[in-house]
């Protein structure tokens, strides 16, 4: 569904992505994983367009997509640290980017439900707890019924429960056919929702395997260990 | 386009900093159209203040909406919009917002208490002034990331064109005193926008009577209809230039 082909991105002498070449298909959960400045932020705002690679290609469904925007309207995002206008109020925000993605078929509220965003739909975006505004994002990813759904470490602000509805949600969406890249460094809930693993070291591909497989070949019973394996393995 | 303009639109509204310019030009005009007894002093002495506020008021504002909305935009750069069309609602809604407080504060006023020629001379070209001050501040804004730096080049650009020129030509014009100078001194006006169209409105004024044989070659070129039109589509390549060369920045930018 997604092809990245020799993607390479610089800020200034620092190398963030190297010739990173990678496929990912529909109907999977794949965990982007990797220590932190691995590049996992930069890849999946490259495919959202938000950073522009200085050289490759990324395509989805066969068609590259850099300098495009419609094909957005495929893609459900969800940031790691969500920023919205201060000012503005829980409905307005939803309200506009409803408006802007008017073409959407389906709208998917069972998010605003599950999280009780109706009840707060008039305070302002800025006096939002981090962990709150990671609901707002959530819902706001999933609403258009997206084909990709690209998760910036969506669990990292949330209480328990939060978290749990929102990993049965991924499932639920898997279900459907879509692809839904995770990053993550919670190796539990990688091994929970995930179905491959796709590991990031100083921009460069390390490994992109599934969890079954990763399991087999070092023989260890726990994800965690596993890769901790490979990383020390191969350093 | 129109759906994020009025976002933008209810952005600016809401906060009152253009309720204030708007009142703070009403206060101006209607006072000095008291103050200086003829309608015509009245509009000199208006255009200078105009020449003045209007251009440091647009570039601080536009410069500050456009930081201060970076969050709006990072939100709205994920989503299936392009970036040019994110980009042009936030200048369309800044400059605006600011010709409507322009037209409130100083075109009302200048019909009431001055209806000519002139007067309109006077509110086409703070219109004018807004418009390429907002695109100035644009491009202050998309040079730099951060905000002082922003905001550091945004007021050299004001001092540059609302002072430093002047000084410029003044010693150009002294410097070069032996030669004949109608047509350099022509071309230093097209280069700010500012002197542009102060000497666009002080030509249709009578005092330009007194400006010696320069003055009467600008007489000549702006009191035609053929150079005030020229003098038109300069204003306007004021605004386009560093409009269309913020925008392409801004489209190749990471967010």
């Amino acid at each position: 569904m997604i092809t990245i082909e020799n993607l390479s991105k610089t800020y200034g002498k620092l190398t963030v992505l190297k010739d990173l070449t990678v496929r990912f298909g529909g109907g999977r959960v794949v965990s982007v994983i990797g220590p932190n400045g691995s590049g996992k932020t930069t890849m999946s705002k490259c495919i959202l367009g938000m950073v522009l690679p200085d050289s490759g290609d990324i395509k989805m469904d066969g068609e590259s997509v850099l300098k495009k925007y419609a094909y957005r309207s495929q893609i459900g995002y969800m940031p790691q640290i969500g920023k919205y206008p201060e000012n503005m109020k829980i409905r307005q925000v939803i309200d506009m980017i409803r408006d802007i993605r008017k073409d959407a078929k389906t709208i998917d509220e069972e998010l605003i439900g599950l999280y009780g965003l109706k009840d707060i739909y008039d305070k302002r975006m800025g006096s939002l707890s981090g962990g709150t505004k990671q609901k707002v994002s959530a819902a706001l990813a999933f609403m258009f019924d997206p084909q990709v759904l690209i998760l910036d470490e969506p669990t990292a602000g949330l209480d328990p429960i939060s978290a749990e509805i929102l990993k049965c949600k991924i499932l639920k969406e898997k279900k459907k056919g879509k692809l839904i890249l995770i990053t993550s460094h919670i190796m539990s809930e990688v091994e929970e929702v995930a179905d491959e693993v796709m590991c990031l070291v100083d921009g460069a591909l390390k490994f992109h395997e599934t969890i079954a497989s990763i399991k087999q070949h070092t023989n260890e019973e726990r994800l965690s260990r596993a890769i901790a394996k490979i990383m020390n393995e191969e350093d | 386009m129109n759906k994020i303009i009025k976002y933008v639109l209810y952005d600016i509204v809401r906060n009152k900093i253009v309720v204030a310019y708007t009142l703070f030009l009403l206060l101006l005009s209607i006072g000095l159209f008291n103050l200086g007894g003829s309608p015509e002093k009245g509009l000199l002495s208006l255009l200078n203040l105009v020449l003045l506020t209007v251009p440091l008021i647009s570039i601080v504002f536009g410069t500050t909406h456009f930081y201060n909305s970076y969050e709006f935009m990072e939100l709205l750069v994920s989503q299936p919009i392009k970036r040019s069309k994110i980009f042009m609602s936030e200048y369309w809604g800044v400059s605006l917002s600011l010709s409507a407080a322009f037209l409130i504060g100083v075109g009302i006023p200048v019909l009431l208490f001055a209806p000519s020629a002139t007067g309109l001379y006077l509110v086409l070209t703070g219109v004018f002034i807004t418009f390429i001050f907002v695109a100035l501040a644009f491009l202050a804004s998309v040079i730099t990331r951060d905000k002082a730096k922003g905001i550091g080049i945004a007021l050299l650009l004001w001092f540059y064109f609302a002072l430093i020129y002047d000084g410029i030509v003044l010693f150009i014009l002294y410097s070069f005193a032996d030669y004949p100078l109608e047509y350099a001194t022509l071309a230093l006006t097209a280069l700010n926008p500012v002197d542009l169209g102060r000497v666009m409105v002080l030509l249709n004024l009578d005092i330009s009577a007194m400006m010696g044989y320069t003055g009467a070659l600008y007489k000549s070129i702006f009191g035609s209809m053929w150079g005030i039109g020229i003098a038109l589509v300069v204003m306007v390549l004021w605004v386009l230039v560093p409009l269309m060369t913020s925008r392409r920045a801004f489209k190749r930018r990471d967010v």
